[in-house]
């Protein structure tokens, strides 16, 4: 539905994309998550029309919309756009909401009827008449969305929605993304740095980093392979081991890091240099006289716990046996074990749950 | 000292009596610098809007020389529009020299600067962020050029009222212009120099209490919108 080839955009001698090619589809909730600075907003706001590329094309639809101001217009008019900072006009919620529909010359009685319809979907019906300015961030992001949404778009471009928001109007906030793309039809277009966010609202993720589109797949694929060592970061998985390949019987190989051999689902010949990939909550912990001798976990590492950081219902816990090694594990499972800084554990990772990359560096 | 109290005393006495003579000199300062308000009001919103929107060379140097000229002496002015209108002027075929629409013209060129800075700077006022969501829900240039100018209307209108505060209290376009002529030219401040001029302290004294009120009531004006301007 949307194209955008060869895209690049500088702003004076900075290059803020760098050759970005990428295709959306009809329905879906595409993300891109990438640091701040990354070029998000950028290129956001190119797909909105708000700016132009310095070169490369936009297609909409298949056709090219590069430079006419008149079809850009109209192609504009098909989208909706919520702004990082929810930006309200200084009069009543009503007349905020109104606007799109008066830019298109929709009629007075239809434009009530609409905007008060649009009201009751984000949740603020009795909010008409009350002053923009006046209200909390939390409902003026949902009254940008009630504006964005009102002229009924085919396309709903969002930017950070939920970055200067409390984690209670964030999720009211997520819920309605989700309802409007589930039950509108809506193709959504989200930018976060947030990638628990973006795993939670994405059909589709795209990773942006430097400018660049680093790599685009499902949830499943950025989060459990990721393309690159600055992606895993990224998205969180924070134990990175470099080693080369021991041996490889069908796809079961054994990795030497130096100071320990893994076992692992891969690929990889032997003598090849890898990095490893473990997510955190990959990792299981084994308290070592608990007498479970056998176990199909391929990885048992014995360590010292040396930092526990509270994470919401979880614990970060890491394990040090000459490398650090992080686990998540639920807050009930630490209390169970009695788990505490300076106690010897034994850290479990299954051979499968290892992802596996070259090493490029 | 007593002068000044019996003066007072006076004054009082002329105002609260309504007398004519200076019920027609309040009111035809009031009906001037009004017209010469709306003139300017009319010709400075559309063209700030065109200076703000417009990117042309030499745009900054411009905004340089409009806020140079928000404190221009009144009787430069009064000087230049005197050439103007008098009667071998290029606009003395209109015979507007010793008459209020002389006046007004005066008033208008001389607060067209203040208020024409005012209006750019409150244009600029309203943030990248207002601008991209009119432009992003679907407005043409023109319906964004509106919905900017509408959303600055209340620093806009602080702008008016502060041309307005000017326009009243200037002597030297009045004086230079109007020729202070009883009952037909005689404004507040040029009858409030007369009268200090002929020692007739009351009188002053009358017309200065009521422009004033005027000013008073401009500020509190000025202030009652900044008020709603900001939340």
């Amino acid at each position: 539905m949307i194209g955008i080839e060869a895209v690049t955009k500088k702003f004076g001698d900075t290059e803020i994309l760098k050759t970005i090619n990428l295709t959306i589809q009809k329905g879906e909730i595409f993300t891109l998550i990438g640091p701040s600075g990354s070029g998000k907003t950028t290129l956001i706001r190119l797909i909105n029309l708000l700016d132009t590329p310095t070169t490369g094309k936009m297609v909409f639809d298949g056709t090219d919309i590069s430079d006419n101001e008149k079809e850009r217009l109209s192609v504009r008019r098909r989208m909706g756009m919520v702004f990082q900072k929810p930006a309200v006009l200084n009069t009543t919620v009503e007349e905020n909401v109104a606007f799109g529909l008066k830019f298109r010359g929709v009629e007075r009685s239809q434009i009530e009827r609409r905007v008060q319809s649009v009201l009751d979907l984000v949740g603020l019906p009795d909010f008409s008449m009350r002053r923009a300015i006046t209200l909390s961030g939390g409902e003026m992001q949902r009254v940008s969305i009630a504006r964005a949404m009102v002229t009924e778009p085919d396309v709903l471009l969002l930017d950070e929605p939920t970055a200067n928001l409390d984690p209670v109007s964030s999720e009211i906030i997520e819920n309605l993304i989700l309802r409007i793309n589930r039950e509108l039809h809506t193709t959504v277009i989200l930018s976060t740095h947030d990638m628990i966010q973006g795993q939670r609202l994405a059909d589709r993720i795209g990773v942006i980093m430097d400018g660049r589109i680093v790599q685009v797949g499902t949830t499943n694929d950025i989060f459990y392979h990721p393309a690159g060592i600055d992606i895993a970061r990224f998205v969180g998985i924070e134990t990175i081991l470099k080693g080369i390949v021991k041996t490889n019987e069908g796809g079961h190989a054994t990795i030497d890091i130096g100071n320990a051999m893994f076992e692992a689902i891969t690929k990889m010949p032997p003598s090849q240099r890898v990095v490893l990939y473990i997510r955190p909550e990959e990792v299981t912990l084994t308290i070592p006289d608990s007498v479970s001798l056998k176990s199909s976990v391929r990885n048992q590492l014995s360590g010292t716990i040396t930092k526990m950081v509270p994470f919401g219902p979880f614990i970060r816990i890491t394990v040090d046996w000459g490398t650090p090694l992080t686990a998540l594990i639920t807050h009930r499972s630490a209390v169970e074990l009695s788990l505490a800084v300076g106690m010897t554990v034994i850290a479990g990772v299954k051979a499968s749950a290892i992802h596996v990359l070259p090493d490029t560096s | 000292m007593s002068e000044i109290i019996d003066g007072f005393v006076q004054a009082v006495n002329l105002i609260v009596t309504l007398n004519p003579d200076i019920l027609q000199i309040a009111a035809l300062s009031l009906y001037i610098s009004l017209c010469a308000t709306v003139l300017a009001a009319g010709i400075t919103i559309p063209l700030g809007g065109f200076i703000h929107f417009r990117e042309f060379w030499g745009k900054q140097a411009l905004i340089t020389l409009i806020e140079t000229l928000y404190s221009v002496p009144t009787v430069i002015i009064g000087l230049l529009v005197y050439f103007m209108i008098s009667r071998s002027g290029p606009l003395g075929f209109l015979g507007l020299l010793y008459s209020p629409g002389g006046m007004i013209l005066g008033q208008t060129v001389l607060i067209i600067p203040i208020m024409l800075g005012l209006v750019i700077s409150a244009l600029s006022g309203i943030s990248e962020n207002i601008r991209d969501t009119i432009v992003s829900l679907g407005a043409t240039e023109f319906q964004s050029i509106l919905e900017i100018i509408r959303e600055a209307r209340f620093a806009i209108l602080s702008g008016v009222i502060l041309g307005f505060g000017r326009a009243i209290s200037e002597v030297g376009v009045a004086m230079m212009i109007g020729g202070n002529i009883r009952g037909e030219t005689r404004v507040l401040t040029t009858a409030i120099a007369l009268g200090t001029g002929m020692g007739e302290f009351s009188l002053a004294i009358a017309l200065g209490i009521i422009l004033l009120a005027i000013s008073m009531i401009i500020v509190f004006l000025m202030k009652f919108i900044s008020r709603r301007y900001q939340p």
